[in-house]
């Protein structure tokens, strides 16, 4: 018989060394997240799949599954939380979403949708921050920047590069290049690279693309991220 | 400098995990990380130049544009404040003619606040190109400022400038423990480790850092794991605003410090320890770095040591301003030269610590009680205490007291023989364990020292009543967002925004509902932030929430709804432009409006009148 945890009631198998999101991905029970990506080492920071594990909050994407955890996961408490840890990202930066061309497409707004936020609820930062359009094919708007660390795992892991880097501390974190200059267009970037596509955000976007599928034809326009989440990664964590 | 950069870099065999100490040799002769250097260094350590400017940008103590010659930091700690910080500070501005948090024109001088650097008993305390200042006041300041004027090298600056002292008041068990160098490991080796090990476990030693995992059962995992390379690190990062005990215990128990973790090498097997020595505590590393020469000729460290085998030495590594970085998995990770930014975890330090090898990691006082332990067994402890909290607690005590100093206690002391002993009257509360620890009020002087009721990693800060609650929660509030690594959004947004709503508060500016936000805003960042940072950054309010609501509702206006700032203040800039003073140029902030509609119209009708 194969080793189980519970969530939400129901009993999900699990193999050792899974973390509690790769359970519940390949049993088809989402768990919000933003940082997590299967293909990349879990981070661990957005905190979205904070779930609770016999009393105690822990991130799914790192934590481990194992025998005899009683996991809440889809509960109104928690999406509460969620939805506040949502709208703080969207107060830390500037996310304009009728303005972006990341719109329908955009990870950060199908979780907002998801959790039925309808407001900022907290007050703006109104952060002061740059736009990076020095190179060629692939522009930076840090306006829209989470600090997920996607593009830092990808170009590392992925590309083999080390493009990007999150530095500063605390609400001065911010993203940085790889290059003298501190400019996109003096790094190795190519827009081919995976980490040129991963930003979960309208932060990283490749050039002269943004409107080729017309808003409105988009991604989580007709489809909730739910659903989205679960047909993609669950195929990534079968690999 | 290209020379100087490669000197460096070749002295600390090119290794990356030496960053911190390399840039802070950079920082101390350039007074900045200069883009050049970083350019050189990425390329000798073969790292990313992003790795090095994300350590840069981390760590407060280390810039990428150029502070003064004389950097001038002065304390923030509310016990310094308490102590006119805020005025001094003011005259020292003015005096060098630098304001807060800038660069003198000529770059010879930079002022800025910093976080308590642990001479709460001795403030208003400072630090100049990181050697702590103590006891400053307007006369001292004059003094500085024509030293600075006169480019005086520190080496010739009045010696008592930077006199700090132990200010032992009452010692127990750790305090009065004399033992002979050298003699806790001989007895340790004479007895055998693993019945050494039966010792600690006996004398029911807990983590003195203040979160109280077993010593003995760490210890004994760590020497289970199957990796053999191991570590031993002593954590003397004490940021905990109010705490200095550490400071005290190294400066005068350093041999007791580093027995205890030659102690606990043997018994885990570890071949190299790790003092993580605060960077507010630089004027300690000279004098540690000689007790460290003593043990090596003693033949107490180093190889074969006492001649039965046993390799083991110690390395001093200091921080660079980081609160963080108390937190061990954050510790580990600077100690790697990397940013201190807690690890997920499990894995725990103990199966994957430095360099991802099983690490013990424990507070300073551990390691003399460890000590301790070793030579007088684990009764000799554990018959003092509690039955939950073994042995001692060595307390720093400041703030409105007549003797703030160092004090150590049995486990199970009430708060009120404390104070008693530390001469404070009038009190008002105390706050317990820091900023991160708990705010009690008068009432409740009878409760303990203990794991059990009050538990503490020595931060013991006392307020008398002339002191106002909402003052220290608000020191206390930006600190802990100030100090957040911002790994996680709780933490990073939400302190900040915790910040901004407590101002909001203080400020007059708030209305009903404000209370209850901030109440929710605390047990978001309480419930889902990454580490204890965040975990207890809500803490100051909500400590002193439960015990004085008052004091919050008071400051509420009577309205519904109030603009979270001054609306007047707000409309200075639009008044300079049209070089307008009139009234009519002026806003009164509505004071009795009933509702949010109410308020709104009231102000643009006011507004259209002057149109």
């Amino acid at each position: 018989m194969s080793k189980t945890i519970t969530i939400d009631g129901q009993a999900i198998p699990f193999e050792d060394g899974q973390t509690i999101m790769e359970a519940a991905t390949a049993a088809g029970v989402y768990i919000p997240h933003l940082c997590h990506h299967p293909e990349f080492t879990p981070h661990g920071s957005c905190k979205l799949c904070n779930v609770n594990v016999n009393g105690r909050n822990c991130s799914a994407c790192t934590f481990p599954a194992l025998e005899g955890q009683e996991i809440m996961n889809n509960t109104k408490e928690l999406n509460d939380d969620r939805r506040k840890i949502t709208q703080m990202l969207f107060v830390e930066g500037n996310h304009l979403c009728p303005g972006c061309e990341k719109t329908g497409n955009c990870q950060l707004q199908g979780v907002a949708y998801h959790l039925n936020m309808l407001d900022n609820h907290f007050p703006h930062f109104y952060a002061k921050r740059e736009v990076d359009a020095s190179h060629p094919d692939v522009l930076i708007d840090h306006n829209r920047c989470i600090f997920c660390t996607l593009c830092v795992r990808a170009s590392q892991q992925k590309d083999g590069k080390d493009v990007f880097a999150i530095s500063g501390r605390g609400i001065n974190k911010h993203l940085i290049v790889n290059a003298e200059t501190g400019q996109l267009k003096d790094t190795d970037l190519e827009a081919s690279d995976r980490a040129a596509h991963i930003c979960p955000t309208g932060a990283i976007l490749i050039k002269r693309t943004g409107f080729a599928i017309p808003i409105g034809e988009r991604l989580y326009d007709h489809k909730q991220i739910d659903q989205v989440s679960l047909e993609q990664e669950h195929v990534d964590h079968d690999r | 400098m290209q020379q100087f950069i490669h000197g460096l870099a070749e002295e600390n065999r090119y290794q990356a995990t030496h960053l911190l100490r390399i840039l802070r040799a950079v920082q101390s002769r350039y007074h900045y990380i200069p883009g050049v250097a970083i350019e050189q260094l990425a390329e000798e350590l073969k790292i990313p130049r992003t790795q090095i400017i994300g350590v840069v940008e981390f760590y407060s103590f280390l810039h990428l544009t150029p502070r003064g010659e004389y950097e001038l930091l002065i304390s923030d700690s509310i016990t310094d404040h308490m102590l006119g910080q805020k005025s001094l500070i003011g005259y020292l501005s003015n005096k060098l003619n630098v304001a807060v948090g800038e660069v003198r024109k000529d770059g010879l001088v930079s002022l800025d606040t910093t976080s308590c650097t642990g001479m709460c008993d001795q403030g208003p305390a400072g630090l100049v190109n990181g050697y702590a200042l103590t006891h400053l006041d307007r006369a001292v300041i004059d003094q500085i400022a024509d030293l600075i004027n006169q480019k005086k090298p520190l080496v010739e600056w009045p010696v008592k400038f930077f006199q700090v002292d132990d200010n032992i008041h009452k010692s127990s068990l750790l305090l009065n423990l004399q033992i002979e160098p050298g003699s806790a490991l001989r007895s340790a080796l004479a007895k055998g480790v693993q019945e050494t090990l039966a010792e600690v476990d006996k004398a029911g030693l807990r983590g003195r850092g203040g979160a109280g995992f077993r010593t003995a059962m760490k210890w004994k995992f760590c020497s289970e794991e199957a990796d053999s390379e191991r570590y031993v690190v002593c954590n003397a990062d004490e940021g905990e605003p109010g705490t200095f005990k550490d400071r005290v215990l190294l400066n005068s128990y350093a041999h007791q410090v580093f027995e205890g973790m030659t102690v606990c090498a043997a018994i885990i097997g570890a071949k190299q320890g790790y003092l993580y020595l605060r960077g507010e505590y630089l004027h300690l590393y000279e004098k540690l770095q000689g007790v460290l020469n003593q043990l090596r000729q003693a033949g107490l460290l180093g190889i074969n040591i006492l001649g039965t085998g046993l390799d083991f030495d110690i390395e001093i590594c200091l921080g660079a301003g980081a609160y963080i970085c108390g937190e061990e998995s954050a510790l580990i990770e600077s100690l790697e030269g990397k940013c201190g930014i807690p690890r997920n975890r499990p894995p725990y330090p103990v199966s994957q610590g430095y360099l991802g090898k099983p690490t013990v990691v424990n507070n300073v006082e551990t390691f003399v009680a460890a000590a301790g332990i070793a030579v007088n067994g684990g009764d000799w402890f554990a018959n003092v205490g509690t039955e939950k909290s073994k042995g001692t607690k060595i307390l720093s005590i400041s703030g409105d007291c007549t003797r703030p100093g160092i004090y150590e206690y049995p486990f199970g002391t009430s708060i009120r023989t404390i104070l008693n002993d530390c001469g404070a009257s009038d009190v008002l509360g105390v706050q317990v364990g820091g900023p991160s620890g708990t705010f009690i009020s008068a009432q409740e002087l009878d409760r303990k020292l203990a794991f059990e009721d009050l538990a503490t990693g020595g931060s013991f800060i006392v307020f008398n009543n002339s002191r106002n609650i909402l003052d220290i929660v608000h020191n206390f509030t930006h600190f802990f967002a100030h100090e957040s690594c911002g790994f996680c959004t709780p933490c990073r947004v939400g302190t900040s925004l915790l910040k901004k709503q407590l101002d909001k508060i203080v400020e007059g500016h708030g209305s009903a509902g404000d209370v209850v936000a901030l109440e929710e805003l605390c047990r978001l960042i309480k419930d889902h932030s990454h580490c204890g940072l965040g975990q207890t950054a809500s803490n100051p309010v909500l400590t002193t929430l439960e015990r004085y609501p008052d004091v919050y509702q008071d400051k509420l206006k009577k309205i519904s709804y109030e603009p979270g700032f001054d609306l007047d203040g707000a409309l200075e800039t639009a008044r300079r432009m049209a070089k307008r003073n009139d009234a009519g140029a002026h806003l009164a902030q509505i004071d009795c409006m009933d509702g949010e509609d109410g308020a709104m119209q009231g102000v643009v009708a006011e507004g259209e009148q002057h149109e």
